[in-house]
C-alpha cells in the first residue's frame, strides 16, 4: 500500500517564537485565509498586508517584516483580530513586531508617525496631560510640515476648542518618574535572537 | 488586588468617579459640557477624578507597553481609593483603562507596574463607559423634547467594541447600544454598514491622507443611508470626522457634508437643554441648520 505523505507542521521560526512569547499569540495557527486583509482599512497603504505579515513571521523573515511600514501604519483598530477565524489577535502581533523593531533599532519607514508618538509622549511627560496646541506646533516644526492642519487653527481657536496654555497636574513629577522607570525597565526586556 | 464594585448593577449606581481625558478639556469641550449637563439631568453624579493623568493613548501603546499599562494604572489606583466606579467618556481612555485593569490581574505585570509607579496597588476601580451608564437607565430617561424625524447614524468606532474579551461593551460588527438610546430619544437610527469602521485614529497629523480617505468613506456611507447627522462617543472619532470635511470635499469632490455630534448632545437636547448649553454651535460642520429644520434648535 502506498504511504501517504503527511504535511508536517512548519517549525517555529525564531521570529515566530518571539512573537508567541511576547504576545501570547501563535502565528503558526494562521492558514492564510486573508480575512484580515479584507477587513483592514489601511491594507492599501501597507508594504505588506496583515496576511503577508503573518506568513513572513511564520517563515522567520525578520528583516522583511521589521522594516516594513505595515507595523507603523497599523491603526490598532483590531478588525483583523475580531474577524480571524483562528482567533489570532493579529493586532497584538503587529504591536509585538513594532516594539521589537524599536528595541532592535530598525530604521522607521514612517518617520512622521514615529515622530508624532514621540512628541505626544514628550508633552504628556512634561505636563502629565496632553496639550494639543503644543503637540501640533512641535510636530509641525520638527516634521517640517509647517502648515499641517494650520488652516484649522482660526476655527478651533474661535470656538474655544484649543487651550492656549497647558494644564500641568500637581504631581507631574510622579508622571515623569513613571516615564523614566518604564523606559529603564523596558530596556531590560530580552530582544529576539536574529 | 481587589477590583472594587465589579459585580454591582450600573442602574443602581448614583455616583461615579469621572475620567474626562485630555481632549475633553480642550478640542472636545462640548463632549465634557454635554456629558456633565445630561448626567446632572439624569441624576447621575460625576465626580472628576482628582489629579488624573493622561492614559498614554495610542502613542504609549505603540512604543512602550509597560508605560501603556503604568500610566492608566496610576489613575486606576487613585480611583480605587475613591471607591466609586470610574466612568470614562473618551473611548480611547476607556480602552486603555480597561486593558490596564486586565493586565494588572497578572501578578508579574502588577509587580512590574508597582515598581514603575512607585506605589503598591491594592484596589482598582471598575471601569465603565458613559454610554453603558446611560444605557443602564434607558427606560428612566425623562424625554421632554423627542428628537422626532431626526435620522441618526450611530458611529461606535473601534475602541468601544474591540477587543471582545477585554473591552467590548457591545457587538463588534453591529452594535446596538447607541441605536437603542437614539430610538429612546425619539430619533430614528439608520441602518448602515460603517458603525465600527476605523476613522484613522491618531494619524491626522502624520498621515492625513489616510484619515481623509477613511473619513470620506464613513461620511459618504452615512449620507447614503439618509442620516441627518452622525452620533459619536469618542473625541478622536469626532475630531477626525468633523474637522476635515472641507478638505474631504476638496479632495474627493463629492458633497459629504454630515454634522457629527456627541451622543450626550442628542441626549441633552431631548432632555430639554438648549443648543448653546450643549455647545452644539461649536462644531466645524454646523449641525444647527439640520436641527432647526426639524424644529429642534
Amino acid at each position: 500500500m502506498q504511504t501517504v505523505e503527511t504535511i508536517t507542521p512548519l517549525p517555529q521560526s525564531r521570529l515566530s517564537g518571539y512573537v508567541q512569547k511576547h504576545s501570547g499569540q501563535n502565528p503558526l495557527r494562521c492558514y492564510q485565509c486573508g480575512k484580515c486583509n479584507a477587513g483592514c482599512p489601511v491594507a492599501y497603504a501597507m508594504d505588506l498586508g496583515p496576511r503577508q505579515v503573518m506568513r513572513a513571521v511564520q517563515l522567520g523573515l525578520k528583516d522583511h517584516v521589521l522594516s516594513s511600514n505595515t507595523i507603523w501604519v497599523c491603526l490598532q483598530c483590531q478588525v483583523c483580530s475580531a474577524r480571524c477565524p483562528m482567533e489570532i489577535d493579529i493586532a497584538r502581533v503587529m504591536e509585538s513586531l513594532r516594539l521589537l523593531a524599536i528595541l532592535e533599532g530598525y530604521p522607521v519607514p514612517e518617520k512622521d508617525i514615529e515622530l508624532f508618538h514621540r512628541i505626544f509622549l514628550e508633552v504628556v511627560r512634561r505636563h502629565g496631560r496632553l496639550h494639543e496646541l503644543e503637540l501640533g506646533a512641535m510636530y509641525n516644526v520638527r516634521s517640517g510640515h509647517l502648515t499641517a492642519n494650520a488652516g484649522l487653527l482660526p476655527q478651533l481657536l474661535s470656538r474655544g476648542k484649543l487651550s492656549v496654555l497647558p494644564t500641568t497636574i500637581r504631581d507631574a513629577r510622579a508622571v515623569r518618574e513613571i516615564f523614566a522607570r518604564a523606559e529603564a525597565e523596558s530596556r531590560k526586556a530580552p530582544a529576539a535572537e536574529s | 488586588m481587589k477590583q472594587a464594585e465589579s459585580t454591582g448593577t450600573l442602574a443602581g449606581q448614583k455616583a461615579f468617579s469621572y475620567f474626562p481625558g485630555c481632549s475633553l478639556h480642550s478640542t472636545a469641550r462640548e463632549y465634557d459640557v454635554s456629558a456633565r449637563l445630561s448626567c446632572e439631568a439624569l441624576g447621575i453624579e460625576l465626580k472628576e477624578l482628582e489629579g488624573w493623568a493622561c492614559c498614554g493613548a495610542s502613542s504609549a501603546h505603540s512604543t512602550n507597553e509597560l508605560l501603556a499599562v503604568s500610566l492608566p494604572a496610576r489613575d486606576l489606583k487613585r480611583a480605587g481609593e475613591v471607591g466609586l466606579p470610574l466612568v470614562a467618556a473618551c473611548a480611547m481612555c476607556f480602552s486603555r483603562l480597561k486593558i490596564a485593569s486586565h493586565e494588572l490581574q497578572n501578578n508579574d505585570m502588577r509587580k512590574l507596574v508597582q515598581t514603575v509607579i512607585g506605589q503598591e496597588i491594592q484596589k482598582t476601580a471598575r471601569v465603565v463607559h458613559l454610554l453603558e451608564v446611560v444605557d443602564s437607565r434607558l427606560d428612566a430617561i425623562p424625554v421632554k423634547k423627542p428628537l422626532t424625524e431626526l435620522k441618526v447614524a450611530c458611529y461606535y468606532g473601534c475602541l468601544l467594541v474591540r477587543p471582545r474579551e477585554k473591552v467590548a461593551i457591545d457587538d463588534a460588527e453591529n452594535p446596538q447600544l447607541m441605536d437603542r438610546l437614539v430610538r429612546k430619544l425619539g430619533a430614528e437610527p439608520v441602518a448602515w454598514a460603517f458603525k465600527t469602521e476605523c476613522c484613522g485614529a491618531g494619524l491626522p497629523l502624520a498621515r492625513p491622507d489616510i484619515v481623509l480617505k477613511l473619513c470620506h468613506r464613513i461620511l459618504a456611507q452615512a449620507r447614503q443611508a439618509g442620516a441627518d447627522c452622525i452620533a459619536v462617543a469618542c473625541p478622536e472619532c469626532h475630531s477626525n470626522l468633523d474637522t476635515h470635511q472641507e478638505e474631504i470635499r476638496a479632495r474627493y469632490g463629492d458633497d459629504a457634508r454630515v454634522p457629527v455630534v456627541y451622543f450626550t448632545q442628542l441626549l441633552g437636547l431631548a432632555l430639554g437643554l438648549s443648543v448653546q448649553q450643549l455647545h452644539l454651535d461649536k462644531h466645524l460642520t454646523d449641525p444647527v441648520p439640520v436641527l432647526s429644520s426639524k424644529g429642534l434648535a
